[in-house]
C-alpha cells in the first residue's frame, strides 16, 4: 500500500517536474528564472508557524486579547512578505553553464555553473542540487557573478551530461521555499577507467617496421599537410599559414624517426579481451606513454591518431577512446 | 528533498538567547518566584556555555528538569492547563531548549515558544508600554529566525533587515486587524485562576470600607455621552452610578442580599415626560465582581446581564476584561410601586437593641408624623442638618453603637456613616430604607472628553421607600458636604487631610500631563484593546461597508491583494537594473552591429575598438575615443563624475 503511494508520489513528482521545466531540454544558455518557472510552497517550518499562528489567534480570540490578534496578523503579514523575498531571491536569476573539465570514469565530474546576480541586492543562501541529493550553497552579492560547482559520481566513458538541476531558496525565514528546475545543455566528457593490470607497453614490430618506414619523425623537414588537432603547436607552419587566405592551418612533416615512437595499436591489446577491457587497456598504455614523455600514436579501428606528444595529444586520445564506438549525442548545440 | 543540516552555530545561539531573554523578561513578574528563578538560571547557563563553548547538558538531564519544572507548576497551581500555568509550563520548556539547540529545528521551536510567550504577556497586561515592549520582543524574535536561516550578517543589519520586514508586514496587519472578522469569546471556558487583586467596592460596607477606597486613584469606568449630553456632560450633581443594593444590617456591616437576577428587562415604564434621557457609553475595567454600574434609571440592559429584585444591574459572568456597554439613563422614573413585601419587610429590619439614641429619635418622628412617611422623611433630613456633622476621610474609630456615636458625640464620618446612620434612623421610624453603593460624580478629561470616575469617586447614599413614589434616592452626605456631591470630593473635604494626587486641586500643570496620558490610554483601550465585533461593526457601518461577515472577507482579500500587488510591483520593479554605463555600452555595440561589426562578449573594448577602426577607417578616432573613456569609467580607480555624461554624448554624435 505504501508502496503504491510512494510509487504514485513520485510519478505525480516526475510529471510535475516535466511540466515546471517545460523547455526543449537541454535549454539553451543562458538561462534566466523568469517569474512563470520559479515555485512557491511552504516548507515545514512554514506549516509549523502557520500552526502556531493558529493557536496564538485562537488563544487570543478565547481571552479577548485585542494586542493578541495584532500579533497574529502582524506575524501573519511577515509569513506574507517573506513569500515575497524569498521568491525574490530567486527570480531572475541568470545561470550559464561554466567550465566542465573531464573526467576518468569513477571520479567525480565536476559541473561549474555560473550564477550571475544583476541586481542591486544580494542574493543569499541559493541552493543548487541534483534531485534528492545534498545541495551546494552559494551566496551572490549585489552585480556579481558567482559559481557553484556541482559534482557527480561517474560510472561510464563518454558523454555525461548534466542531470536536470533544482535551484532553491528559503531565505529569508525558512518559512517557504521558491525553486526551479534547470536543464541547461552541458556535458562532461568522462575518459575510461585505466585498466589496473594492463600488459606492458606495446614495443610491438610494427612499432619498429613503422621507424624503419619512411615514418613522420621529427628530424628533417619533409613537406607539409593539413594541420590535425593532434599535431603539436610547434610544427605548425606559421608562414605558411599567415600566406593562406582561407586561414586553415598546415603542419610541418619531418622524415627521420625517433626511436621513441609508438603506436598504441587496438590490435596490440591481448585479443582474449572485451571491447571495454581493451579501451581500458590502451587507456593505460597511453597514460603511461604520455607520462614517459613518448611520441605515441593511436590507432582505433576507426580512427588513426598519428605520433605526437603533449596535452592536446593526450587529450585527443583520451577522447578518441572515450567515444570509441558510442553513438553520437545530439544536441542543439556543439560540444562545449 | 535532501537539506543541509548545519548544526545552531554560536551566533545563532546567541540570538536565540536573546529573543528568549526578551520574550520572558515582561513575564518574569507575573511567573511564581521559583519560576522566574529557574528560568532566569537557566538563561545564564546557557549565556555561560555560549562563552565558554561548553557541551551541552545531556538529554537525560533535561528530562529530568522538565519532568521536574512541569510538577512544580502543577504543584504551584494545582494544574497544568489554564492560562498562567500554560505559560509557566511554555517558560519551562523555552529555557530548556535553549539547551538542546543542536539541529535547525530546534532553534525554529525555539522562535515559536518565544512567540507564545509574547502573546502570554498579554494575559497580564496590553497597555500601551507592552505593545512597544512587544514590538521590540517580536524584532528580536524575528531578527533571531532571521539569524537562524543566515548568521553571516552583523547584529545591526539583522535589527534592520527584521525591522523592513516587520514594517512592510504592518499593512497587512492594519487591514486583518480592523477587517477580519472578529469573534466574541471565550470559544471554550475561562479557568478561573486569575489571581491578582483588584480593587473596587465590594459587596459589604462596613464604617471605613469607602474611605479606603478613596485613597486609590485607579480608574473605576470611563463614560462617553452621547446623543442629547454628547460634548455636555449631565451635571455633576447628577450623576449617581448606583452599584450595589444593600438592605442587610447587621448592626455594624451593610451587605447585598440579592445576587439572583429577577428581571432580564427593566420593569418599569421606560418613558419620563419630566426629563431628558441620558445616552452614554461606560467602559468598566475589570474588577473581578458581578456587578455593572449605571446611572438611574435603566431602560436598557447590558447584553449578558440582568436587574436583581432590588434593581441591581448583575452581569452573568464576573466582570474580568475590560467590559463595555451602552445605556440610556431616565433619571425620573419611579420604581418599587409594586415591590413585593419581603422587599420592604427587608428594608425595615434591624438588629435589636442597637443604637438606642438613634432609635428613640426616630420613634419620635413617626409619633410626631403618624404615616406620613414623607414629613418623617423631611424631620430625618433636618435633624442630620441640624446635628452639624462634619464629613472627613479620618472618621474616629466605631464602637459596638456605631449610629448613637456618629450622630451624637463625635459626628464626624465619610459617606459611609452617613448613609448608614440615616438608613438605620429611617428603619427605626419604620420607613423602609436601604444603602447603595457606587460612585457619586467623576471628572471630564478635557483632552478626550470622557468622564472618567476613579476609586476616589466610591460613594454609599440610601434609598427611602415613600408610597406613590417608590424608591427614592437621598443623599445624607449632601446635607453636611454639599459640595462633595456639587463639586468634587477634594473640595469637600479638609485640606489637611491627605487624597491622592489626582483627587486633589493643584498642580494644574501636572494633571495636564495626566490628562493626556489618561487620554491615549483612554483611545488605547477603546480602539486596540476594546476593538471587539461591536466596535468593528460600529466602524464599518460609520465608513458605510457592509457588516456581513461575508463580505467583510472578501474586503478583506481584496485589499490584502491589493497590498500584496503593491509590494509585488516594488518587486518587479527591481528585477533589473542595469547599470548606466553599461546601457552607455549596450547602444555603442548596437550601432556598431547595424554595421556588421558584432561585438563578442569575449572581446575588451580596446579589442573591439581595434576590429572595429580598421572597418571603419573614418570613424576611427571617434571610436577609439568611446573605448577608452568605457574603459576609463568601468576600470579606473577613480572615475571621473563627468565622465558617463560624455560618453553618452560621444556616443550619440558617432553617426555611422
Amino acid at each position: 500500500m505504501w508502496h503504491w503511494l510512494h510509487r504514485l508520489q513520485r510519478l505525480l513528482h516526475e510529471r510535475f517536474v516535466r511540466w515546471a521545466l517545460r523547455v526543449p531540454t537541454p535549454e539553451p544558455t543562458p538561462i534566466t528564472l523568469v517569474q512563470r518557472r520559479v515555485y512557491v510552497l511552504p516548507t515545514r517550518v512554514g506549516l509549523a508557524f502557520a500552526v502556531a499562528l493558529i493557536t496564538i489567534f485562537l488563544g487570543a480570540v478565547n481571552y479577548n486579547l485585542s494586542l493578541g490578534h495584532a500579533l497574529v496578523f502582524w506575524l501573519a503579514g511577515l509569513g506574507i512578505v517573506t513569500i515575497l523575498h524569498t521568491f525574490r531571491n530567486l527570480v531572475q536569476l541568470t545561470l550559464r553553464p561554466g567550465r566542465c573539465p573531464p573526467v576518468f570514469a569513477g571520479d567525480l565530474a565536476s559541473f561549474d555553473l555560473l550564477l550571475e546576480n544583476t541586481r542591486r541586492d544580494a542574493r543569499i543562501n541559493l541552493q543548487l542540487s541534483f534531485s534528492g541529493e545534498a545541495p551546494v550553497e552559494i551566496d551572490l552579492p549585489a552585480h556579481t557573478t558567482n559559481t557553484a560547482t556541482l559534482t557527480q559520481p561517474t560510472t561510464q566513458r563518454g558523454w555525461q551530461a548534466l542531470p536536470r538541476v533544482t535551484v532553491e531558496t528559503t531565505w529569508p525565514l525558512g518559512l517557504v521555499r521558491a525553486w526551479s528546475y534547470i536543464a541547461p545543455d552541458m556535458r562532461c566528457l568522462v575518459y575510461p577507467a585505466p585498466a589496473r593490470n594492463a600488459p606492458p607497453l606495446p614495443w610491438s614490430g610494427e612499432a619498429f617496421q613503422g621507424a624503419s618506414n619512411v615514418g613522420q619523425g621529427a628530424d628533417d623537414f619533409a613537406g607539409l599537410r593539413h594541420h590535425q588537432l593532434a599535431d603539436p603547436p610547434r610544427h605548425v607552419a606559421w608562414k605558411a599559414a599567415a600566406r593562406q587566405d582561407d586561414g586553415k592551418l598546415q603542419t610541418k612533416l619531418f622524415s627521420g624517426q625517433s626511436a621513441q615512437e609508438l603506436w598504441l595499436d587496438w590490435d596490440a591489446a591481448p585479443s582474449a579481451l572485451t571491447t571495454e577491457q581493451r579501451i581500458a587497456c590502451l587507456t593505460r598504455w597511453l597514460l603511461d606513454a604520455d607520462t614517459a614523455g613518448l611520441h605515441w600514436g593511436l590507432r582505433l579501428p576507426t580512427l588513426r591518431l598519428a605520433p605526437a606528444q603533449g596535452a592536446a595529444h593526450r587529450a585527443a586520445g583520451l577522447q578518441a577512446l572515450a567515444l570509441y564506438a558510442l553513438p553520437p549525442v545530439t544536441t542543439n548545440h556543439g560540444t562545449s | 528533498m535532501a537539506r543541509l543540516d548545519r548544526p545552531v552555530s554560536r551566533r545563532q545561539s546567541q540570538w536565540l538567547l536573546l529573543a528568549a531573554v526578551t520574550a520572558f523578561a515582561p513575564l518574569a513578574a507575573h511567573m511564581p518566584v521559583w519560576l522566574a528563578l529557574f528560568a532566569g538560571a537557566a538563561f545564564v547557563w546557557r549565556g555561560w556555555l555560549i562563552q565558554r563553548g561548553g557541551r551541552l547538558p545531556p538529554r537525560w538531564l533535561l528530562v529530568l528538569l522538565v519532568v521536574a519544572g512541569s510538577l512544580g507548576v502543577f504543584f504551584e497551581y494545582r494544574s497544568l492547563f489554564g492560562r498562567t500555568p500554560g505559560i509557566a509550563l511554555l517558560l519551562i520548556f523555552l529555557s530548556l531548549k535553549l539547551m538542546e539547540l543542536r539541529a535547525p529545528r530546534d532553534a525554529v521551536v525555539t522562535v515559536l515558544l518565544c512567540y507564545f510567550l509574547i502573546l502570554g504577556q498579554f494575559l497580564f497586561t496590553q497597555t500601551l508600554l507592552t505593545a512597544f515592549v512587544t514590538c521590540l520582543a517580536v524584532a528580536i524574535t524575528t531578527a533571531a529566525l532571521l539569524a537562524a536561516n543566515n548568521d553571516r550578517p552583523t547584529i545591526k543589519q539583522q535589527f534592520e533587515h527584521a525591522g523592513r520586514l516587520l514594517l512592510q508586514a504592518l499593512p497587512f496587519m492594519l487591514l486583518l486587524f480592523v477587517l477580519f472578522p472578529r469573534v466574541n469569546g471565550p470559544l471554550w471556558g475561562l479557568p478561573e485562576d486569575r489571581r491578582t487583586a483588584l480593587s473596587g467596592i465590594t459587596d459589604a460596607m462596613a464604617p471605613g470600607t469607602i474611605a479606603q477606597l478613596s485613597q486609590s486613584d485607579a480608574i473605576a469606568f470611563r463614560v462617553a455621552f452621547t446623543g442629547a449630553f454628547k460634548g455636555i456632560a449631565p451635571e455633576q450633581s447628577s450623576l449617581y452610578w448606583r452599584g450595589l443594593v444593600m438592605p442587610d444590617f447587621d448592626g455594624r456591616t451593610w451587605r447585598i442580599s440579592q445576587t439572583r437576577e429577577a428581571y432580564t428587562t427593566p420593569p418599569y415604564a421606560e418613558e419620563s415626560k419630566r426629563s431628558k434621557p441620558i445616552d452614554y457609553e461606560l467602559t468598566l475595567e475589570p474588577h473581578g465582581k458581578r456587578w455593572l454600574f449605571a446611572l438611574e434609571s435603566p431602560t436598557t440592559l447590558p447584553t449578558e446581564s440582568g436587574l436583581t429584585r432590588d434593581y441591581q444591574l448583575l452581569s452573568r459572568q464576573p466582570v474580568r476584561s475590560r467590559m463595555r456597554y451602552t445605556q440610556r439613563a431616565v433619571p425620573d422614573i419611579q420604581k418599587g410601586l409594586t415591590d413585593p413585601p419581603e422587599v420592604l419587610q427587608e428594608s425595615l429590619a434591624l438588629p435589636k437593641n442597637s443604637n438606642p439614641r438613634t432609635r428613640a429619635i426616630a420613634i419620635s418622628w413617626r409619633q410626631r408624623h403618624g404615616d406620613n412617611d414623607v414629613a418623617i422623611l423631611q424631620a430625618a433630613e433636618d435633624f442630620f442638618s441640624r446635628q452639624l456633622l462634619r464629613y472627613t476621610l479620618n472618621p474616629p474609630l466605631a464602637g459596638s453603637d456605631s449610629v448613637d456615636e456618629f450622630l451624637f458625640d463625635n459626628k464626624r464620618g465619610f459617606c459611609e456613616h452617613f448613609a448608614s446612620a440615616f438608613a438605620f434612623a429611617l428603619r427605626a421610624a419604620g420607613v423602609p430604607a436601604r444603602v447603595v453603593a457606587g460612585y457619586q460624580g467623576g471628572e471630564i478629561n478635557p483632552v478626550d472628553g470622557f468622564l472618567v470616575v476613579r476609586q476616589y469617586d466610591a460613594h454609599a447614599w440610601t434609598e427611602v421607600w415613600l408610597a406613590k413614589q417608590g424608591w427614592v434616592r437621598v443623599d445624607p452626605t449632601a446635607i453636611a458636604a454639599p459640595r462633595r456631591i456639587d463639586s468634587s470630593l477634594a473640595t469637600a473635604i479638609p485640606t489637611n487631610e491627605t487624597l491622592p494626587f489626582l483627587a486633589r486641586n493643584d498642580m494644574a500643570w501636572l494633571k495636564a500631563i495626566r490628562y493626556q496620558i489618561d487620554a491615549v490610554t483612554n483611545g488605547w483601550n477603546q480602539w486596540v484593546l476594546g476593538y471587539d465585533p461591536q466596535r468593528q461593526r460600529d466602524l464599518l457601518t460609520r465608513l458605510g461597508l457592509d457588516t456581513d461577515w461575508r463580505n467583510m472577507t472578501a474586503l478583506l482579500a481584496v485589499l490584502c491583494g491589493a497590498a500584496l500587488l503593491l509590494l509585488t510591483g516594488w518587486v518587479l520593479r527591481q528585477r533589473e537594473r542595469i547599470d548606466p554605463v553599461r546601457r552607455a555600452w549596450r547602444r555603442f555595440t548596437a550601432k556598431l552591429t547595424k554595421r556588421g561589426i558584432v561585438w563578442q562578449p569575449w572581446e575588451g573594448p580596446d579589442t573591439l575598438a581595434a576590429r572595429a577602426a580598421s572597418q571603419l577607417p573614418a570613424h576611427a578616432t571617434k571610436i577609439h575615443a568611446i573605448a577608452r573613456s568605457y574603459a576609463r569609467l568601468r576600470y579606473a580607480a577613480q572615475p571621473s563624475s563627468t565622465g558617463l555624461v560624455e560618453l553618452n554624448q560621444s556616443i550619440r554624435d558617432l553617426s555611422l
